[in-house]
This record gives C-alpha cells, sequence and structure tokens, in this order.
C-alpha cells in the first residue's frame, strides 16, 4: 500500500453535535440529580435506592448513563486519533473501547433494575 | 535587557540551545524587533526572518516570553526579563529563529483560498453591498503569520492533517465572501474528522492573534452552516 496522507472520511459533524447533546443531558441530570439528593430526607440504603425506585427517575438515570458513555466513546476516540499513530493499533483500541462501553451500558441497565 | 535566545545550526549544532545576551538599550518605546536586530549586530551569526518591521508581513513571529507573536509590533516595554526568544513551535527549526512553514502553507492552500465563481466575469467588477462586504472584516485581515496556528496542540499533533486556525479562518472568509459560489465544496471537504473537527475550541488562536482576529469564532460559523444544511 503506498503511503499517504488521507483525509475526507465526511464524518464529524454528527459526532460533534452529538456530543454537545449527550453534554447537554448530563449537565441536565447532574444538577436535578444533586437537587434531589438534597431534598432526599431518608438516609443509608433505603434512602438511596429510594432514588431509583421510580421508572421515570431510572429511566432518566439510564439516559444520563447512555450519554455519558457515548460522550466518552468521542472523547477517548479522539485522544487515540491524536496519539496512537499505527491504524491498526488504533483500530484495535477503537474496538476495545466499544466493547467495554457497551458492557457498561448492559451492567448499567443490570444495576438499576436489578436494585 | 537580558535576552535568552534559542540557537540551532543543523550543520554544527548536534542539539539546540539557548543562548544569554546582554544588550545596553533603552526600553522607551522600541519594539522587540529593535532589540533582535541589535542582538544580530552584535552576534551576527544569529538567523531570524523580518521584513515590514510593523506588523503587516508576518515574517518575524516567534515564541516570546512562551506566547507567540510578532516581534516588531510587541514593546519591549511589555516583556519580563530575561526575555526568552524561540521559533514558532511545532514545526521543523531550518536554523535559530527560522522555521520550515511548508506544511503551514500546504494546509493554507489546501481550502483553496481564493475565489471560486464560474460564472462568467462582468464587464466591470463583481459587486457587494455594504453589508455582504461587512462579513468579510475580521476575515480578509489574516497576514498568514502562522502565529495561530502553531499554538494550536491540535495542529501539533495532526499538522499533515489539520487544517489549522489560519487555514479555517481562510476557509471561511471565502464561504463568507457573497461572490463566491463554491460553498457546498469548501463545506464537503471540510467535513472531515481530521481537518475541521480536530478544533476542540481550546482558543489559543485568538489568543495569540497579532491582528485581534477570532478563528474560533470563524470555525464555528462554518459548523453553524454544516449543522444548517443537515437539518
Amino acid at each position: 500500500m503506498v503511503n499517504r496522507v488521507v483525509v475526507g472520511a465526511h464524518y464529524g459533524l454528527r459526532d460533534w453535535l452529538v456530543q454537545r447533546l449527550t453534554a447537554g443531558i448530563m449537565a441536565l441530570y447532574s444538577v436535578s440529580f444533586a437537587v434531589c439528593l438534597l431534598l432526599q430526607t431518608r438516609g443509608g440504603y433505603e434512602g438511596w435506592a429510594g432514588l431509583f425506585s421510580g421508572t421515570v427517575s431510572r429511566s432518566f438515570a439510564l439516559l444520563f448513563l447512555l450519554s455519558l458513555f457515548y460522550h466518552a466513546w468521542f472523547g477517548v476516540r479522539d485522544i487515540v486519533m491524536d496519539y496512537v499513530k499505527l491504524d491498526g493499533v488504533r483500530l484495535l483500541i477503537h474496538v476495545l473501547v466499544i466493547l467495554a462501553l457497551l458492557l457498561y451500558a448492559i451492567w448499567s441497565v443490570q444495576i438499576l433494575w436489578g436494585m | 535587557m537580558k535576552f535568552k535566545v534559542y540557537r540551532y545550526n543543523p550543520e554544527t549544532d548536534k542539539a539546540p540551545y539557548m543562548q544569554d545576551y546582554d544588550l545596553d538599550i533603552e526600553a522607551g518605546d522600541k519594539m522587540l524587533l529593535d532589540a533582535i536586530v541589535l542582538l544580530k549586530e552584535q552576534d551576527d551569526s544569529l538567523s531570524m526572518r523580518k521584513s515590514c518591521r510593523e506588523g503587516v508581513c508576518g515574517s518575524d513571529a516567534m515564541n516570546i516570553n512562551g506566547r507567540n507573536g510578532l516581534a516588531c509590533v510587541t514593546p519591549l516595554v511589555s516583556l519580563q526579563e530575561p526575555v526568552t526568544l524561540r521559533p514558532l513551535p511545532g514545526l521543523p527549526v531550518i536554523r535559530d529563529l527560522v522555521v520550515d512553514m511548508t506544511q503551514f502553507f500546504k494546509q493554507y492552500h489546501s481550502v483553496k483560498p481564493y475565489l471560486i465563481n464560474p460564472e462568467h466575469p462582468p464587464e466591470t467588477e463583481r459587486l457587494q453591498s455594504p453589508e455582504q462586504r461587512e462579513h468579510l472584516n475580521g476575515l480578509y485581515e489574516c497576514i498568514l503569520c502562522g502565529c495561530c496556528t502553531t499554538a494550536c496542540p491540535s495542529f501539533w499533533w495532526n499538522p499533515d492533517k489539520f487544517v489549522g486556525p489560519s487555514g479555517l479562518l481562510q476557509a471561511y472568509r471565502f464561504i463568507a465572501d457573497s461572490r463566491d459560489l463554491a460553498t457546498t465544496e469548501r463545506l464537503d471537504d471540510l467535513e472531515d474528522p481530521y481537518r475541521l473537527f480536530r478544533c476542540h475550541t481550546i482558543m489559543n488562536c485568538v489568543d495569540v492573534c497579532p491582528k485581534e482576529l477570532n478563528p474560533t469564532a470563524a470555525i464555528g460559523h462554518i459548523k453553524d452552516l454544516m449543522v444548517k444544511r443537515m437539518v
């Protein structure tokens, strides 16, 4: 294969937009979760589990976690693109990061609905 | 005044080193370039670029006390001693303060920094309304000194793929021009994870631009236009 500088992958805009959207969701959840935590009167495990007892709060928490994982994917991918110059190694790291994040997502569902 | 200057002559030096100079100069209203010219009188082996000495040609861009700028428009009184002078970061050093700007200009040329208009040229000039002309303010003034692009970490990591703030400002200069008809092609060319989207809006470019231009805003406008055509 010839060694050429190749650009023009024609993606980036959607990722950039989604990164902003997920950041917004995370900011919204962080603030509302902090407010819920402050308003919480029950202490201990009961109180903590109570924060995640309703379907709405669970779904919102899951939305937050999925946003976090998606956001993390763009961030980690950008770092790998900057520092890992070998294409094969870069692809391998990308795949490993995606698999790890997918597992985290499955694990999140298990934790939230298993409480 | 005390100076510390980056010295490197690839023909004789194994590695770059910093050389100390002591210069008998009254800061007054003099600029850094005046001092460098006197340093060169003292030691004619010191290499640097200069031309217009009034912030128009962009030749004497260098790293001054850790910050990129033009020596000719940097007042001596504004500088803390010892004044540390280094070549622009992120570009290969040819000698002392002279860098090889080939990569910088390659990126500049890649955005096709000229008017593209396939329509038949009119008898007179292509006219613009004052409002259309207004859009070019803050864009056309760029002198291509390279201060912004070489202050950008994204350019340091990917100089061969990321256009850099200066090139992107120029790209937007033609996107914003009412006489240019290649907006779609220009946006297509920039929609790339490296060429445009390596910019993470850290705004080093805005911080150092000696002409007080705002490449970050120009990059934001390009992204806005891409969003506009997508939705």
